[in-house]
């Protein structure tokens, strides 16, 4: 790993300031910074440590949405009680990422800002109707993603918050990659009254999407029969030694279905 | 350099260190508490699992600097002040969970995580907490074997010895 210099700032106006020096990078968790760096695939010249920044930190939980601050860990989602009163299937995402060592340090904030194209987090925002929200602007899930690792925070730009609206309810079904723990192909699927989302990751070479198709199927009708029809495209699915693009799309019908009937469809 | 201080065990520590210079080097090559191993280094395998204010992490995934003002604890902190083992520790010895030995400190301190959480945890709950800890040799049947029975021990029950 190439040598930085180490920053800790202890307030959101010092983070931002740090984050104009010279190939700034922001650290979260560090969870998958700290590889991509051993690899020397990432070398900052100065690393901007979030987690002693107080204005990131806790989860609010409203009548109609839920905020999480970006240096919120899993662990503190998954242990959530109120969290798992108004959205469970959030909690038990953030249950199933990595390990409990990882789920000890990693962070939403830092998850969505990698958007790794088999992220889990990245799927609740989209399917959530979520808002990224930064130390300048709010961003909606769809303009956010904007590809693998791409998104569309600017330089200097920290993702403070991530906010959720409360769905009626909501399912994540993962099919786990069972070396790394991420998903093969995963789907989270939510429902605001009539409207259904799908959205869908680790199965796409643009990263997380959300399925028209499966949407418009599930909105008229919101059973695991009616996904049955729908086609599901293999093109632009992701081809590596785990699973073919067939194959992948093949899970985005199976996890839908699944997810429709854990919410009771 | 930058200095840097935390609490190992207990013992008020500090040192010189690069930014770049991980929790794991810092305990391995300056404190030379070898205890604690490195196997990946890649955050899977959690042989370098210690904990940072009491809860459990991969050492390899933290920066020094970022566990500065910490509480951290290490295997080396594990045993009992006489030097004898800790429940734990004896559960592993006396239900074979550990053959080569390199993993036992991670699974160590990964389980003795997990038990101060849950104390009374289901075969089920131990494996999926030991999913970030990887073993070679045992097949992980002794590890967690060893794990239940330590956690009905300090449960103050009794456990038949095998």
């Amino acid at each position: 790993m190439y040598d930085f210099q180490y920053v800790k700032p202890a307030n959101l106006y010092d983070a931002v300031a740090a984050m104009g020096s010279e190939d700034a990078q922001a650290l979260s968790g560090g969870q998958t910074l700290t590889p991509t760096m051993k690899q020397r695939l990432a070398q900052p010249g100065t690393l901007v440590d979030l987690t002693g920044v107080p204005e990131l930190k806790g989860i609010e939980v409203g009548p109609d949405s839920v905020t999480i601050k970006a240096a919120t860990r899993h662990v503190e989602v998954e242990r959530s009680a109120e969290l798992r009163a108004a959205i469970p299937a959030l909690v038990e995402l953030a249950s199933r990422i990595g390990d409990p060592q990882v789920r000890n340090r990693g962070t939403i904030g830092g998850s969505v800002a990698n958007n790794d194209p088999s992220a889990c987090y990245p799927a609740a925002v989209m399917a959530l109707d979520g808002v990224v929200v930064t130390n300048n602007r709010e961003i909606s899930a769809s303009d956010f993603f904007q590809g693998v690792y791409a998104t569309a925070l600017e330089e200097n730009e920290i993702v403070t918050a991530v906010r959720f609206r409360r769905p009626d309810s909501a399912s994540y079904q993962k099919f786990v990659q069972p070396a790394s723990r991420f998903a093969l192909t995963g789907v989270f699927l939510a429902k605001f009254g009539p409207e259904a989302r799908v959205a869908v990751t680790g199965a796409s070479e643009n990263g997380v999407f959300r399925h028209a198709g499966l949407e418009q199927a599930l909105s008229a009708s919101f059973t695991a029969a009616a996904a049955d029809p729908v086609a599901v495209s293999a093109d632009g699915m992701i081809q590596d030694l785990h699973g073919t693009p067939a194959y992948r799309a093949h899970l985005i019908k199976v996890m839908t279905k699944r997810a429709v009937q854990a919410c009771g469809g | 350099m930058p200095s840097v201080s935390m609490v190992v065990n207990g013992r008020q520590v500090s040192g010189e260190v690069e930014g770049r210079t991980l929790l794991v080097e810092f305990l391995r090559e300056q404190l030379r508490m070898t205890g604690t191993h490195v196997g990946c280094d890649t955050s899977q395998c959690g042989a370098c699992v210690v904990h940072v204010n009491g809860e459990s992490v991969k050492s390899c995934s933290i920066f020094a600097m970022a566990a500065s003002g910490a509480e951290v604890a290490t295997i080396e902190g594990v045993a009992n002040a006489d030097g004898t083992l800790s429940v734990l520790q004896q559960a592993f010895q006396d239900h074979h969970g550990l053959q080569c030995g390199f993993c036992t400190p991670g699974m160590v301190m990964s389980a003795a995580d997990l038990l101060k959480i849950n104390p009374n945890p289901s075969e089920t709950e131990v494996r999926e907490w030991l999913e970030g800890n990887i073993c070679r040799c045992t097949g992980y049947h002794n590890i967690v074997k060893a794990i239940l029975s330590a956690a009905a021990t300090l449960r103050g029950e009794a456990v038949a010895a095998e």
